[in-house]
């Protein structure tokens, strides 16, 4: 068999470098791939139907690429062998009109048409309205079996999906989630991009995430490029990754603890996160990030005034988090309701590709900032944050563990700045080369962005695929609900916090 | 129980006092822009290039939509002139979509208060249901943030409810996804009358980084639903989204 072609993180290949697979053996390739321990970052595939598969070993900086070509029509799926590629199938049938025969969940993702052809996967006239969530569900039958439909419309100020569960009494057997109605077109729009716009909307690809996902289109363009970053705006760029990070988990374990009941941690937290937030607003101007980052560099360097300024914010806001979060560890009553609550396994999280805290709360050390360091990470390996208890309690402690792990290393970097005033903040990004891939993996708050671009002979992207963390992970909620109390889901998707249009693109 | 009260104790009291002390904003926080266009050199159209949104016209003069601004440095990067200027004036929201348009020395018409009857309504008590239609959950968090302790939305008379049936206003993020069509006007449909709306963000007010996808719809206006107060932004800082609801109850005049 041909060995496949292998690139690091933010590195680019020529395309004449990946060997071609015909469909079968590229599954084959795929499927044995995830079964020996490897994990699926991307699958996907082009208008010209050329399709491509990225493989991370666990505990291995190595990326594995192969490459395929799909038939205009039917194929057999992969999910059967290899459930992880279950989204990733339903995506290709959505988007190229290709059908996964036997798909075992073969329904719309994000309720659009295929782009630019006649084809459709499901057979539907052309013309005809496709309304989002409106499609066959999973149903238990029974009669104490009942259904609860939740949404689009929520009732917090939060984006819009579908969640149907199926219940007997108060337990639930089943959670089904819809999405797709924050659809925005985003990679449709990418294919032929770069375009003016194209670097916004990276940004609010998931506004939550400027910076993971803004920092993965930079890296993937960089690669295409040749070029990169200079090593001050690369640990600028780390810095408001990890700041983000703080922002994000502080204010989801005040999240958690408004879920339960416990308001002390929740006030403390909500305000805390608008603390970190500020210190990114003292970066750029901006609470969420926006216009720091550009390809090739970023637009804001650090002065020593602003460098103790920071310092200052972050050790009041470090210890005042410390406070807040320790008396959600300290209160039994907390513990309580956490402990044993939404509990995944590692199995399914190694079955299902799950990313991020939700990984690292069942013991697996999935974490691009260790396995697939670039920048200031490559300098010493990324202390894990590890649990083993796979439930809300679990994933609590990682992303505490985290924040600590975050604060530190921007204490850190502001120091090494102080060394770096020579360096440039940016340098010029240069042409993308025609026929290449790039890979680019950052690990946001929310766990492993990956950006695959690929170029046409014109050196623009001929296809773009954007994967949130919340790609992944979205199926754990779902196995993270079965057998528990439907009075639960709240805190079980705090603890998991998922994007809703990181996922509907 | 020690524990709870000790960290009570240290955490403290932390709600700002806006709007009577406005707090502080970053030194590279990016306000509404400022135009000089007596700095342009002839025939220069860099920044009109450079916007990404096409906010920025010289047709008849120069001129920029503060609808469609997403306060990137686009246009700011472009111009070695400074011709466009971003300020630190926060205030922004207005009640008219034509007067988001800034133009060199006119006076930016800042949102004016309801009318009586509605303010006799609203004034003392308003409710809001936010819809996030395409929103990228930027303004979706800058609105939530106002509930937190930091800043207390309730001392205004102002709540985010959970049902559209409680709710007085409903407050719009997103460029208004044709896949959440259905359900924002489903959303209006159940809010009793008479309500308010309001647009959160370039994207609720003009589709903003998607203006172009022909997958929404071009925010609220580009839905054909109107709008009472429109807070531009991407996203609109706190102070800007609460600024934009004080000045539409009457409780800020100047």
């Amino acid at each position: 068999m041909t060995a496949p072609a292998v690139l690091l993180n933010g590195t680019a290949l020529p395309l004449a470098a990946i060997p071609e697979l015909p469909l079968p053996a590229f599954q084959d390739a795929v499927a044995r791939a995830c079964d020996d321990g490897h994990r699926l970052v991307a699958l996907c595939c082009g208008a010209d139907l050329r399709g491509y598969a990225v493989l991370a070993a666990e505990g291995s900086p190595e990326l594995r690429v192969l490459r395929t070509t799909f038939p205009a029509g039917p194929f057999p799926a992969l999910t059967p062998r290899c459930p992880e590629a279950h989204l990733f199938e339903r995506e290709i049938a959505e988007q190229r009109g290709l059908r996964p025969v036997d798909h075992p969940s073969l329904k719309p993702l994000r309720f659009h048409r295929a782009w630019g052809t006649d084809r459709d996967a499901w057979d539907r006239p052309p013309g005809a309205a496709l309304d989002p969530g409106v499609a066959p569900f999973y149903r238990v039958e029974g009669l104490q079996v009942h259904e609860v439909g939740v949404g689009p419309v929520h009732a917090g100020v939060i984006e819009p999906g579908h969640f149907r569960f199926q219940c007997n009494g108060e337990e639930v057997l089943h959670l089904e989630i819809a999405l797709g109605y924050q659809h925005r077109g985003l990679e449709r729009i990418l294919e032929g991009g770069p375009h003016r716009l194209t670097f916004k909307q990276m940004e609010t690809l998931a506004g939550d995430t400027t910076i993971g996902h803004g920092w993965g289109h930079c890296l993937a363009l960089e690669a295409l490029a040749g070029t990169g970053a200079p090593a001050a705006a690369s640990l600028i760029r780390a810095m408001a990754l990890e700041l983000e990070r703080l922002a994000n988990h502080t204010g989801d374990l005040g999240a958690i603890a408004g879920d339960v009941g416990f308001l002390p941690t929740a006030a403390y937290c909500g305000r805390l996160r608008g603390d970190w937030l500020n210190m990114t607003a003292q970066l750029c101007g901006s609470r969420l990030g926006r216009d720091l980052l550009r390809p090739g560099g970023v637009r804001f360097g650090l002065g020593a005034e602003r460098r103790a300024d920071l310092r200052q914010r972050l050790v009041a806001a470090a210890a005042d988090t410390a406070n807040a979060v320790q008396l959600l560890f300290d209160t039994p009553s907390v513990l309580a309701r956490m402990e044993g609550t939404g509990r995944i396994s590692p199995l399914q999280v190694h079955r299902l590709g799950l990313v991020g805290p939700p990984a690292r709360a069942c013991g697996l050390g999935r974490d691009a900032r260790r396995e697939h360091p670039v920048g200031p990470y490559a300098a010493r390996p990324w202390p894990l944050a590890l649990d083993d208890l796979g439930d809300v309690a679990a994933r609590a402690r990682v992303r505490w563990q985290e924040i600590q792990a975050s604060a530190g290393f921007v204490l850190e970097a502001l120091e090494q700045l102080e060394a770096m005033a020579e360096s440039p903040l940016a340098g010029p990004l240069g042409e993308l080369r025609p026929d290449h891939l790039a890979v680019a993996l950052v690990e946001g708050w929310r766990g492993e962005i990956a950006h695959l671009a690929v170029t046409g002979g014109d050196g623009r992207f001929s296809l773009y695929k954007i994967v949130d963390p919340s790609f992944h992970n979205w199926i754990g909620l779902a196995m993270a609900l079965r057998g528990e109390d439907i009075s639960d889901f709240p805190l079980c998707n705090k603890s998991f916090n998922l994007s809703y249009c990181g996922f509907d693109l | 129980m020690l524990k709870i009260l000790a960290a009570r104790l240290r955490q403290g009291h932390r709600t700002n006092h806006f709007p009577d002390v406005v707090p502080p904003l970053p030194d590279r926080f990016r306000g509404r822009p400022a135009l000089h266009p007596e700095r342009c050199p002839e025939g220069c159209k860099a920044c009109q290039d450079a916007c990404p949104t096409g906010a920025i016209t010289l047709d008849a003069g120069l001129s920029l939509d503060l609808g469609r601004c997403l306060f990137c440095t686009g246009c700011t990067e472009a111009c070695p002139d400074h011709a466009v200027e971003f300020t630190p004036e926060f205030r922004l929201a207005t009640r008219a979509r034509e007067d988001l348009l800034l133009a060199p020395g006119a006076e930016y018409a800042l949102a004016g208060q309801l009318e009586a009857r509605a303010l006799a309504l609203f004034g003392r008590s308003l409710k809001l249901r936010v819809v996030s239609a395409g929103g990228c959950n930027g303004c979706e968090v800058d609105v939530n943030v106002l509930g937190t302790i930091g800043w207390d939305l309730g001392r205004f008379g102002i709540q985010i409810v959970a049902s559209p049936r409680h709710a007085d206003a409903v407050l719009i993020c997103g460029p208004v996804t044709r896949n959440m069509e259905l359900a924002l006007r489903k959303t209006l449909d159940a809010t009793p009358d008479p309500k308010l709306v309001i647009a959160v963000g370039a994207c609720a007010i003009s589709g903003g980084p998607y203006l172009e996808q022909a997958e929404q719809l071009g925010g609220a206006p580009g839905a054909g639903i109107p709008v009472d107060l429109f807070i531009p932004g991407c996203p609109p800082h706190p102070l800007t989204i609460l600024d934009g609801l004080l000045r539409l109850l009457g409780k800020i005049k100047s």
